[in-house]
């Protein structure tokens, strides 16, 4: 075991970030032009760090497996984007947005990252404003801000449900320019399989061609990882189907660490699985619960009558329900953090409570809401003494106005009416606070190799806060990677061009060869959509919302015999030198059974329970994470070995010298 | 339920392509795709080729999904892409036929995928504000009512899926253009590039090989995210402006 450096700069937390700018050594911009970077990913990270790049004047290749770089997860993030404007006046500043995520993430994040974090979130609004991104205004023009969970705030940023689609377009739209412009080189449908390591720098990538299975070489000065997520090692997840850990994984196969691959963040409000066929969840974003109050009937019998189809909410009269959330956390209410949040609704359900045929859904309810629009807008329409359908007619048009597209969703989805009776929703694996670990200039332990975005583990601890993942990934995209990037290349001025006939690139792509025949030759008989599956009960159950030891120990055991039974009964059609999407969820899922083995030996490790990391035995009197600060304030970053064999934990301590370490408490 | 579907199958570009039979038991909570997923795996346990279809975030907003189903683009409820039609508006015992997007513009690459990068390249000509990071001012220092912001939202919306030239009989490209044309015309930030814009992103959409507006406008009823065909309004006029207008580089 090593301890990590995080290169964090010396000095005052305030002014860590702009003195550090001020003084790094920098890259003349003629020099610029002879420096080749490589971004994998079109998100929002990989995009914005693609155009702006190429903007300074870097040469950049930029490769999506997608049909077009607009495709990214990103796209669906729904609810919005935070920045420390103070634009409303109720009290926000960067050390607030500093505090908040910090808190929100339970104390395990690193003070120097989320302090430059908030910062320039203020320079994203404004940059996304300059591109033509839609966000929601108010009457005078001015533009418009919601509340998000674990904030007493108003500091969101919206276009309306969409924020994410928005931001992404106006980064795709930049990185569209500098394409036109010659600066970058744009690769759809092509698949990174591998990264190439020469004396021990990254200096490029293998990428498979996903319309002919070709496999290419291509070599640059630096490799830039904005490939997001794992989430969907738990089969169901928010996440898009084919989003993967693959280009994260490689690398950590070639010496990169996973930090902190445990914190997982559960969504609270998500629908509810369905049926045995599902292929992945739906979120219903956190912006709801500005309005919607969440609740479970208080009997157990009135919980059974619904599930049976005897009941429905409507039936349940006030004093019967339970705002379980409202009575628990008076403070915060319906917008506690997501980890407390989807705690709670396990409990309710838990406890025989759950509103769904399955037992498991809660009720996220919008009446309150809706005749508190209504009687407003009443008021405002001159209308002194309304009926009810008057103010019902009112308040449902302003609740369309503000949550229209995602009512639309909900109802496509499920077919009920969410005007008319409550949503019914349950937690969900939505994103991955872990990641590659990297130091204060995003760099992982390989130099040359940089991770942006959900890719990397940097910002969120333990548990994220909302509308805070579109910040992070542009934050990394457009304002930090940029600068940081150029620590390294400024030694790298004087390094001609990469050429990709190297024995590195021809041994790595034969190793990416070989790995693919080697699939392809199992030849066995249950697909790999099965596999996956299997994993994600696996995970799901003994690596999800709680955790407990055994559990963990019975995980990993689990894990290990589905991934011999993969090797060896896996079947894949087609061949290798073609379009073969098969192939491609082969590799995938491949890489999906190692790292789920290394989440558990992680989860397993922190004898304590933080934000989205619940350990069973480690909670207080009332249910709520126990943090045990002496020993585990600090990065868990591990270390490939070999397969079957434990990775080597390498530590980096987390020092707080700003903010004082408590129990987080939203009551 | 059990329903038959006739399946267009072609092996890549070159292949001449035609419908394939097939039976499958679904049932109505299930999405389309969900649907063909039981298909794919049914297919793989026979050892045969799975159908090639573009798909990834499955909920209505990424634009991958595709396909024609039954002579309509994303199938027939209305904005409603693929992924988001369930199969509760289908009937036991239905035949339900499944094609891909077709349009010269956008060669088929297997069964039901085709090649949209001309969208890409559409965008890439002009469809941007030109500000590199850095350079902006205070988001509030550009104020923009509030119906101009959401209107320009509305535009702004569309998905890039590609329904709009696979419902049209001249597989034109017009509504997908005109949205991004009108999202950044109305905004103050875009106005000074109008001219320019315009003129690029027409120029490209015809060296693409997309046909012309007629005012079928069938786009406008098969667009997953309702786009309006007002949006060609204002994309002619923007064009007609930007040729008689202030000369201006192109």
């Amino acid at each position: 075991m090593k301890q990590l450096d995080g290169h964090i700069p010396p000095g005052p937390l305030k002014e860590k970030w702009t003195t550090y700018r001020s003084t790094m050594p920098l890259v003349a911009p003629n020099n610029k032009l002879r420096l080749d970077i490589i971004v994998v990913g079109t998100g929002l990270a990989g995009a914005s760090a693609a155009a702006s790049l190429a903007e300074l004047g870097y040469n950049v290749k930029v490769f999506t497996f997608h049909d077009s770089p607009r495709r990214a997860h990103s796209i669906a993030a729904q609810g919005g984007i935070n920045a420390a404007k103070n634009y409303k006046n109720d009290g926000d500043s960067v050390w607030r947005l500093f505090y908040d995520t910090i808190k929100g993430g339970d104390y395990r994040s690193r003070e120097a990252n989320v302090y430059r974090l908030a910062e320039v979130s203020a320079n994203i609004i404004d940059q996304a404003v300059a591109q033509g991104v839609p966000f929601a205004r108010e009457y005078g023009g001015y533009l418009d801000n919601r509340s998000f969970g674990g904030v007493q705030v108003k500091r969101t940023f919206y276009a309306r449900g969409q924020t994410g689609q928005q931001l992404l377009l106006g980064a795709y739209q930049a990185l569209s320019r500098q394409v036109s412009l010659g600066k970058v080189e744009l690769y759809h449908r092509h698949e990174m399989l591998d990264v190439v390591l020469v004396d021990g720098k990254a200096r490029g990538i293998i990428a498979r061609n996903l319309l002919t299975g070709e496999l290419e070489r291509h070599a640059a000065h630096a490799v830039v990882l904005a490939t997001g997520g794992y989430g969907n090692v738990f089969y169901l997840s928010t996440n898009a189907m084919n989003s993967n850990v693959t280009a994260a994984w490689r690398a950590v196969r070639r010496g990169a660490y996973m930090a902190n691959p445990c914190f997982t963040q559960i969504h609270p409000t998500c629908i509810p699985q369905s049926g045995e066929y599902q292929s992945k969840l739906t979120l219903m974003s956190e912006s709801l619960r500005n309005d919607g109050r969440v609740w479970v009937p208080k009997k157990v019998e009135d919980a059974e009558a619904i599930r049976k189809g005897l009941k429905t909410a409507l039936d349940i009269p006030e004093e019967d329900r339970d705002y379980y959330l409202e009575r628990m956390y008076p403070a915060f209410g319906n917008l506690v953090p997501r980890d407390v949040a989807s705690r709670a609704a396990k409990r309710v359900c838990d406890e025989g409570r759950g509103v769904s045929p399955t037992g498991k859904a809660v009720f996220l309810d919008f009446a309150t809401a809706i005749e508190r629009y209504g009687q407003s807008k009443a008021h405002a329409f001159g209308i002194h003494q309304p009926d009810a359908a008057t103010i019902r007619r009112l308040g449902e048009q302003v609740v369309e106005e503000k949550y229209g597209n995602l009512f639309e969703m909900y109802e496509k989805i499920t077919g009920e009416n969410p005007y008319k009776v409550p949503m019914k929703i349950y937690p969900a694996v939505h994103y991955t606070m872990g990641g590659l670990w990297v130091d204060y200039n995003l760099q992982t332990n390989i130099p040359g190799l940089f991770a942006i975005g959900e890719c990397n583990f940097s910002d969120h601890g333990a548990n994220r806060l909302g509308a805070s993942a579109l910040m992070q990934g542009l934050a990394d995209g457009y304002f930090v990677l940029p600068y940081t990037i150029g620590v390294f290349l400024s030694n790298e001025i004087r390094t001609p061009r990469i050429a990709t006939d190297l024995p590195e690139f021809e041994q790595t792509e034969q190793e990416v060869r070989t790995r693919l025949e080697s699939l392809m030759q199992i030849g066995g008989s249950q697909s790999v959509e099965s596999f996956h599956r299997r994993l994600g009960k696996i995970m799901w159950e003994y690596c999800g919302m709680a955790r407990n030891a055994e559990g963990l120990r019975k995980g990993i055991q689990l894990i290990r015999e589905l991934r011999k039974a993969f090797y060896k009964d896996v079947f894949i059609p087609g061949s290798m030198d073609e379009f073969n999407p098969e192939l491609e969820k082969a590799h995938r899922v491949a890489d999906f059974l190692e790292l789920g083995e290394l989440m558990c030996i992680d989860a397993l490790h922190r004898n304590e329970s933080c934000g989205g990391h619940f350990r069973e035995e480690y909670q207080t009197e009332d249910g709520e994470a126990l943090r045990n600060d002496e020993e585990y304030a600090y990065v868990a970053a591990w270390e490939w070995t070999d397969i079957n064999q434990d990775p080597v934990l390498h530590k980096e301590p987390l020092v707080f010298e700003n903010v004082e370490l408590k129990t987080r408490s939203y009551k | 339920m059990k329903l038959t579907l006739k399946v267009w199958r072609q092996q890549g570009p070159n292949d001449k392509g035609g419908f394939a039979t097939y039976q499958v038991e679904a049932n109505e909570h299930m999405s389309f795709l969900e649907m063909l997923d039981v298909l794919n795996q049914q297919l793989i346990e026979k050892k045969e080729e799975p159908v090639a279809f573009d798909h990834d975030c499955r909920e209505g907003i990424c634009g991958a999904c595709s396909m024609v189903i039954n002579g309509q683009p994303h199938g027939p409820m209305q904005k409603t892409t693929t992924c988001q039609l369930h199969m509760r508006h289908f009937k036991d015992g239905d035949t339900i036929y499944i094609e891909p997007f077709r349009a010269q513009a956008f060669p088929v690459v297997k069964d039901l995928v085709v090649d949209r990068s001309a969208f890409d390249r559409i965008i890439q000509a002009g469809g941007y504000i030109s500000v590199d990071t850095g350079q902006a001012q205070d988001g509030n220092a550009i104020l923009i009512p509030k119906e101009t912001a959401s209107e320009a939202f509305d535009a702004a919306t569309c998905i890039g899926c590609g329904a709009c030239v696979a419902a049209c009989p001249n597989a034109s490209a017009m509504l997908f253009v005109s949205a991004k044309i009108s999202h950044l015309a109305l905004l103050p930030q875009g106005k000074i590039e109008a001219s320019r814009r315009v003129q690029r992103m027409v120029k490209q959409m015809d060296e693409e090989g997309f046909g012309r507006c007629s005012n079928v406008t069938a786009c406008e009823a098969e667009c997953p995210k309702g786009i309006s065909v007002s949006h060609i309004a204002r994309m002619n006029r923007e064009f007609l402006k930007s040729v008689f207008g202030a000369p201006e580089a192109v």
